[in-house]
């Protein structure tokens, strides 16, 4: 009997996998005695998508870009016929005796995988496949054989960090939330990722929701907590969807609710759904969202441990957090600082994106050198191009130049160049990329997210905003990035909460590391990277025009001549710059430099 | 017997309240998921209930951006501006759409049929740039392959409408 798995988060729903489940339901349907057809979250490969997997004995194999017609071909000869068919699509193989093979070996072979485990293996709507993978064994460990302190001492002997960003040790906080003693405490898991570029959390509760909602059982176990919140934003309906059906189950078959497992301790989740602000990843604006207030930042002390949501103590880790502990409760401490450094042991997951070839989720031992991430895991750049920057940690964190790729990912090797750890977000630039534009992109984010409870962040992130959008204009003025940087030293000083306190880094970074970029758009009014619109030549590619005229028909100002079916030409004195041009030809046939 | 589309139903969210805390979020969450925008209606039922002064939810419904207090269109257009799809190019994208449609980020097209707005992150970053129209995800655009996207889909849509108009008719 063979296993048909269906990767179907959302990067393999949005891929087309909806289709190809459709088309491998109709075959096993008509073949019900060969194979059975199942799902799973995302593998990682999230540029291989949609990828549909085969196990036969112990072996299991990986075909990637599957379409409904090449998964009637896998079946026919894969499934009915026992050849695997051998090309490019081939992306994984692994025998039974464990070797393993494939076109995008090296992505899986270079990881090292406790919080993705159980990703893109396990149907992730099914508790018996999470159970049967060693699901829920750490919480009667924990329950029977355990007492909290002893939980805690474990949690703090393995050295895991908070993974959410600021890199916290998780046991000694929730040594605080137990030590303070109420008559009702939390558990709160904040699965509000909201750094674009930034998609882990989204890929383990889609993957693996039951491994989250265990640890955050182990954890109110531990603090002596009753009642816990999971906190997702709703631009996850498929996590949101998946926690639903786990919680469920986890209450049906005694994990969750009253006496769980007849232990006497009682344990209750409830989801509750972000309504988009991002400063609600900040844990005291996401306990005033919970409450259902406007989601601004509170003054601390007091800190959650002691005065959290409800004014009760609380404990809010991130969704990679809970999803480690289950796996160091059941293989040891010492097991999870075996891995990663001495300080920053564990693992880590990170999201590839941006101009690397192996966009997907990779989670690889805490030290691992950037380099070893982009080339070796990520498979390098996009058309061969150069590399010229990594964005670490979203909005609030920095970019990491070409020159420093042998940094270790690490809570002490990152902030060292300027940028933070984050939640994992990796944004790979190639030189087409402007960092001054960067920096204004990121700027108007926070900008627009900043609550405006502190005038700094409010007023200082629009003041900084108005300055980079005019330098990508060519209007900026040598006086312009003295005044950045006086900025972003008094938002940083001057604000109250995460949002503001690192929203000046993308910009202190850029200007750190690419100076030269900055320069040339204020001295020379030239982009670099051939990305500010306004600084940039057009022109058009007489290879791919055909001379279809709608350039011509489009351009506000008549720049753009030439006859029916040729070439057409760009009058660079009469040209604006709109842009118009490119948006309109149909051939890719307008070039900026 | 309540089923689960009762119980995700406003008015029997609102009849079921009970006076605990935080529940405002989840009331609007469902108005406007019932009227497709929180209208002013709703915030009148919502602060008669639960006792919430009807500024106190204004204040609310404007600092969180899922919530919108104007109709929107059939078909919502969500462009992904993060970082990933940002150095991908997704400006022009945006302004692609803006062109073919008429209409600006945040407006919704004289027809009632399209509205668009930027979304931080839609979590799809290998596939960038992306775009989602309602619950479909489209990736790997460039403004030719979108304009073709939109003009199909605007045909295609305009068929569904033409034929939904013609049973109405002949029923």
């Amino acid at each position: 009997m063979k296993t048909i798995v269906v990767g179907m988060g959302t990067c393999g729903l949005s891929a087309g996998a909806r289709v190809v489940f459709e088309k491998l339901e109709e075959l096993t349907d008509a073949n019900p005695d060969i194979s059975h057809l199942t799902i799973s979250g995302c593998i990682g490969m999230c540029y291989r998508e949609p990828l549909v997997e085969i196990r036969d004995d112990g072996s299991r194999v990986f075909y990637g870009g599957v379409t409904a017609e090449s998964a009637e071909k896998i079946f026919e000869s894969h499934v009915l016929n026992n050849e695997r068919i051998e090309d490019d699509n081939l992306v994984y193989i692994i025998e039974r005796d464990g070797s393993t093979s494939g076109s995008e070996a090296d992505f899986l072979d270079l990881q090292e995988r406790i919080v993705l485990r159980n990703c893109g293996t396990i149907n992730p709507e099914s508790i018996s496949d999470y159970v049967e993978s060693g699901g829920y064994e750490s919480l009667k460990k924990i329950l029977f054989r355990m007492s909290p302190e002893e939980i805690i001492q474990e949690v703090k002997n393995s050295g895991l960090r908070g993974r959410g960003g600021a890199g916290f040790p998780t046991g000694l906080k929730w040594s605080f939330a137990a030590s303070n003693e109420a008559d009702r405490k939390y558990v709160v898991c904040n699965a509000d990722e909201g750094d674009p570029g930034a998609f882990m959390d989204r890929s383990v509760l889609e993957g693996d929701p039951h491994s989250v909602l265990e640890g955050m059982i182990i954890c109110a176990r531990a603090i002596g907590a009753n009642f816990g919140y999971i906190y997702c934003r709703a631009e996850y309906p498929l996590a949101i969807h998946r926690l639903e059906i786990a919680l469920s189950e986890a209450r049906e078959n005694g994990y969750l609710g009253k006496d769980i497992l007849g232990s006497g301790f009682d344990f209750d989740v409830k989801i509750k759904q972000g309504a988009g602000a991002f400063v609600c990843g900040e844990e005291t604006a996401l306990f005033a969202s919970i409450e259902g207030e406007r989601g601004m930042p509170r003054i601390r002390p007091p800190f959650p441990a002691e005065k959290g949501l409800w004014q009760k103590p609380t404990n809010n880790n991130n969704v990679e957090t809970y999803a480690n502990i289950p796996w160091i409760i059941a293989n040891g401490a010492d097991a999870y600082a075996a891995f990663g450094t001495e300080k920053s042991p564990g693992t880590k997951v990170f999201a590839l994106a941006g101009k690397v070839v192996h966009g997907g989720l990779a989670e690889v031992s805490m030290g691992t050198t950037i380099d070893d991430l982009v080339f070796r895991i990520g498979g390098g750049i996009k058309e061969g191009r150069e590399f010229k920057a990594v964005q670490m940690g979203g909005p609030s964190g920095g970019c990491i130049p070409a020159s420093l790729k042998n940094t270790p990912v690490d809570f002490e090797s990152i902030p060292a160049t300027g940028a933070i750890m984050g939640s994992g977000g990796m944004v790979v630039m190639d030189d087409t990329t402007c960092m001054v534009e960067i920096a204004r992109f990121f700027l108007d984010f926070t900008q627009n997210e900043s609550c405006g409870k502190c005038t700094f962040c409010r007023i200082g992130t629009l003041r900084m905003l108005e300055i980079l959008e005019r330098l990508t204009r060519g209007e900026g003025i040598p006086e312009d990035i003295k005044k950045l940087e006086q900025l972003s030293i008094q938002i940083k000083e001057a604000s109250l909460c995460g949002l503001g306190q690192t929203a000046p880094n993308p910009v202190q970074t850029t200007i750190r590391y690419y100076l030269d970029e900055y320069l040339a758009h204020i001295n020379d009014k030239h982009c670099p990277a051939g990305s500010c619109l306004a600084l940039v030549e057009f022109s058009i590619d007489a290879d791919k025009c055909v001379g279809c005229t709608i350039c011509a028909k489009n351009c506000p100002v008549d720049a753009i001549s030439g006859k029916v079916k040729e070439p057409h030409v760009i009058d660079q004195e009469i040209c604006v710059k709109c842009g118009k041009c490119i948006t309109s030809c149909n051939f890719n046939a307008v070039i900026t430099r | 017997m309540i089923t689960a589309t009762m119980k995700e139903n406003f008015s029997y969210r609102l009849w079921r309240y009970d006076g605990a805390p935080g529940e405002l979020i989840p009331l609007l969450q469902s108005a406007q998921e019932h009227f497709g925008y929180i209208p002013i209606r709703a915030i009148n039922y919502i602060s008669g209930v639960t006792g919430i002064p009807e500024s106190d939810i204004y204040g609310v419904i404007t600092f969180y951006s899922q919530f919108r207090l104007r109709p929107m269109g059939k078909y919502i257009i969500r462009a992904c501006a993060g970082t990933a799809c940002h150095v991908s190019g997704a400006k022009m994208i945006i302004e692609t759409i803006e062109d073919e449609l008429g209409i600006e980020v945040g407006d919704t097209s004289e027809d009632g049929m399209y509205t668009l707005n930027t979304v931080a992150c839609i979590g799809c970053c290998s596939l960038a740039p992306v775009i989602m129209i309602n619950d479909e995800t489209f990736g790997r655009l460039t403004p030719a392959s979108l304009r073709k996207l939109l003009r199909e889909h605007i045909r295609k849509s305009g068929e569904k409408a033409d034929s939904a108009a013609g049973v109405s008719c002949g029923g």
